[in-house]
């Protein structure tokens, strides 16, 4: 039995304070350069695909928009076309919102996308209730929260259903589909892609959102974890694909993940804590507080003690950006760390708020990363730079090589299509 | 300047390389841009994105899909139109159409068909705001200061809160500013309905007419509405669309055509004939200051293209009436427009692409 192989994704780098802007290497992230340059060191180091979140508002802080972060971008799909002009293998995964787009439409994006690429499109289906986005929008924020899914889910559905749609032979057919959140009909504009359907990837952590994933998608994008909430993550999604007639193999996961690289374990360790304190500059760390206590804290020291008040139990101030969960009882575990090591604001920020990155040498990375899929916690990861666009390019030169001398990782692309890429069976053609 | 652009639209093609051969055609001529049709009412695939996967393979020439406003979300497109215009450095445009049918209304399930008038004032408005959230972000809003922790200086990024009657959007854009300000505005101005919304929004009408006196008469019309809305007619510039068929060798084979000028056919004014007596007439009616130029679809896409650049655009360049190479880098300095002034900004210098 052969080891069982990794796959690896690409993350540009996103609009929060993960990715680093004021260090002297950062560059653009708008310019289509940002973009085709990491997209090709992806594609050097034979990466399965490249990834492009979403943003629909900008974030606003006290009535304010929020300055302090990397902020705007392009339109993921238009991108990603243009990426498939400069790249030949790599899979393109753009995240696109259901609530704030309709299936025709959208169906008809990602199956142009396909052809243009040659088979290498992928959709990370996310969802929104929230008015706030709403706003830029002619639908308004008319969902409730437990609307999200069964519409994401009809709308996959219907989506399918389009891209199935025309004969085998090339030619449109009439399509109708009528539910609870659409009712469309008519013909579709595009023959079936390369891929039949664009792999489609699913990104919550919720039951519900493990339960969409199971049902209907080909990737999910999980958050990291220990090696063992890992395993535990992973048997329960992957337990949970029976019920839809699936196999394990059908759906692969992959958790996102920073990578910080030394010649030693020391240095690693010290450019991560550099890493660290540049993704937390002192505004940021107020602000970062300031959206757990819910208050103003402006006139706070970054470099003092934290505030002796009471956190806010709801906090509005924040639109924009995804809740931390229950703000109190993290606000009391930070000022618990806060009391226990003498830490001031920004230090209690760095020291508990900060994501988790994977730090060592390529070799002590190389081999974590392959004792995680060897143990069924994950089947693959999505690496996320904290610098645009070079952020990838220790990882490709360094951990890329190891990965493939143990046999963890392909050493060159056998297909073309990203279904190919992943080990994802072709599609079954309904209808 | 004689300003010259042709339509790559072919039938039942949806791979990268067909239209890759014919933008490259245009662009060995020097034209000022393609366009790409796009309808949810036939086949055919999204064409801003046909467009965007052509833009590293080119490096000159304007890529003007055709997005429509009806169905469609208008924060989305004109995020769809900037990222164009970034991906292309500076080279996109936007054909504005709009969505008459039932069946395509059906396609979406939201709202029936509604008249040309009702839509193109709808587009008018979509117009409108895309270009408000293309001047959302200033052109210096990104200031990375290190002192003050600050990436942008938020005081540069601006609401738009547009209501218009149909729908309302809050800004800013998630897009920055791109290249040239505003994307370049197309509209096909020939129906009614449309005209006024090309007179104030569009930086070009397309005019559909088969002889100089109608495209003359539609000039003036625009010109003048365009003065209405305010603008110097001097912001638009106006180009005849025609069919090509350049099938029949170097000279109009049928008396009537070619030399004689277009003909009207059901899909629009047809000039039928050689390259030689059709760059005649580009000449001719430029000349006469009837139009800034001409938008020339072919009959038979690679073969009248190659035709027409061979040897229209050859002969045009070779008597000194049209560009032998591109002097500037964006779409709007082909068509010898400024960079749009950004109607937010109150401080600071406008930088060129």
């Amino acid at each position: 039995m052969s080891r069982r192989r990794m796959h690896l994704a690409a993350h540009f780098p996103g609009v929060n304070n993960t990715t680093v802007w004021a260090d002297p290497e950062s560059r653009s992230q708008i310019e289509f350069s940002s973009f085709e340059q990491l997209a090709r060191t992806a594609e050097r180091g034979l990466f399965d695909f490249f990834f492009l979140a979403e943003g629909l508002r900008l974030r606003e802080h006290k009535g304010r928009i929020h300055d302090l972060d990397v902020v705007g971008r392009p339109e993921s799909i238009t991108v990603l076309s243009a990426l498939a002009g400069v790249t030949g293998h790599l899979g393109l995964a753009a995240t696109v919102n259901t609530t704030f787009n309709e299936p025709f439409e959208l169906a008809r994006r990602f199956a142009t996308l396909d052809h243009l690429s040659g088979g290498r499109a992928a959709w990370n289906v996310v969802t929104s209730s929230d008015a706030f986005t709403g706003e830029n929008f002619r639908r308004g924020g008319f969902l409730d929260r437990a609307e999200r899914y069964t519409r994401a889910a009809e709308f996959l559905e219907t989506a399918r259903e389009l891209w199935d749609s025309w004969t085998p032979d090339g030619l449109p057919r009439p399509f109708a589909h009528r539910g609870r959140h659409f009712d469309v009909a008519g013909e579709f504009t595009v023959p079936r892609s390369p891929q039949g359907n664009p792999v489609v990837i699913q990104a919550g952590d919720s039951d519900e959102g493990r339960e969409f994933a199971a049902s209907a998608a080909d990737v999910v994008f999980a958050r990291h974890s220990s090696l063992e909430e890992g395993r535990v993550f992973y048997a329960d999604v992957k337990r949970r694909l029976a019920r839809y007639g699936r196999t394990p193999d059908d759906l692969k996961i992959m958790p996102g993940i920073g990578v910080v690289l030394g010649d030693t374990a020391a240095e690693a360790q010290e450019k991560a804590a550099e890493i660290r304190r540049q993704q937390t500059s002192p505004q940021t760390a107020l602000l970062t507080l300031e959206q757990i206590w819910g208050v103003d804290l402006s006139s706070y020291d970054p470099d003092g003690p934290l505030p002796d008040i009471d956190p806010v139990a709801d906090p509005a101030l924040t639109h924009g950006r995804t809740r931390r969960g229950d703000t109190v009882a993290i606000a009391e575990k930070w000022a618990a760390l806060s009391r226990e090591k003498g830490l001031s604001i920004r230090q209690t920020v760095i020291e508990a708020g900060g994501r988790q990155l994977l730090i060592g040498t390529p070799e002590a990375v190389a081999t974590e990363l392959d004792e995680f899929v060897q143990r069924e916690a994950a089947d693959g990861f999505v690496l996320v730079p904290h610098l645009t666009p070079g952020g990838l390019d220790a990882f490709v030169d360094e951990v890329v090589p190891l990965l493939q001398e143990r046999g963890a990782f392909r050493s060159g692309y056998q297909g073309t299509t990203l279904r190919s890429h992943l080990g994802l069976p072709d599609p079954v053609r309904k209808g | 300047m004689l300003h010259l652009s042709a339509a790559v639209d072919q039938p039942s093609a949806y791979d990268a390389a067909s239209y890759l051969t014919l933008v490259r055609l245009a662009e060995r001529g020097g034209l000022d841009f393609v366009t790409l049709e796009d309808s949810f009412a036939r086949p055919g695939p999204d064409a801003l994105a046909v467009l965007a996967r052509l833009a590293p393979a080119t490096s000159r020439i304007g890529l003007v899909p055709t997005v429509t406003t009806t169905h469609t979300e208008p924060f989305h497109v004109q995020a769809a139109v900037a990222t164009l215009d970034w991906v292309s450095r500076g080279r996109a445009g936007w054909r504005i159409d709009v969505s008459t049918t039932e069946g395509e209304a059906r396609l979406f399930g939201r709202r029936h068909a509604a008249s040309a008038g009702e839509l193109w004032q709808e587009a008018g408005d979509v117009a409108d705001v895309a270009a408000r959230l293309w001047d959302s972000w200033e052109d210096d809003a990104e200031i990375r200061d290190v002192a003050t922790g600050r990436f942008i200086d938020r005081d540069k990024l601006h609401h738009v809160d547009f209501r218009g009657t149909s729908f309302s959007v809050k800004g800013p854009s998630i897009v920055p500013r791109p290249p040239q300000g505003h994307p370049v505005r197309v509209v096909d101005a020939t129906d009614a309905p449309a005209r006024r919304t090309a007179a104030r929004y569009a930086d070009v009408a397309l005019v559909r007419a088969s002889s100089a006196l109608q495209a003359a008469a539609a000039r003036d019309q625009l010109r003048s509405m365009a003065a209405d809305f305010g603008r110097h007619p001097g912001q638009l510039r106006i180009l005849a669309g025609l069919l090509v068929d350049l099938g029949d060798g170097e000279h109009a084979a049928e008396p009537g055509h070619g030399g004689g000028g277009p003909r009207q056919t059901p899909q629009g004014p047809l000039y039928r004939g050689g390259p030689v007596d059709l760059a005649e007439l580009i000449a001719t009616w430029h000349g006469e200051g009837v139009v800034d130029g001409f938008h020339l679809t072919p009959v038979e896409p690679l073969r009248d293209l190659e035709r027409l650049v061979n040897g229209t655009v050859a002969l045009l360049q070779h008597r000194g009436l049209f560009r032998t190479f591109y002097p500037g880098s964006s779409l709007r300095e082909h068509l010898g427009l400024a960079r749009a002034v950004n109607q937010y900004a109150t401080t600071g210098v406008r930088h060129e692409p």
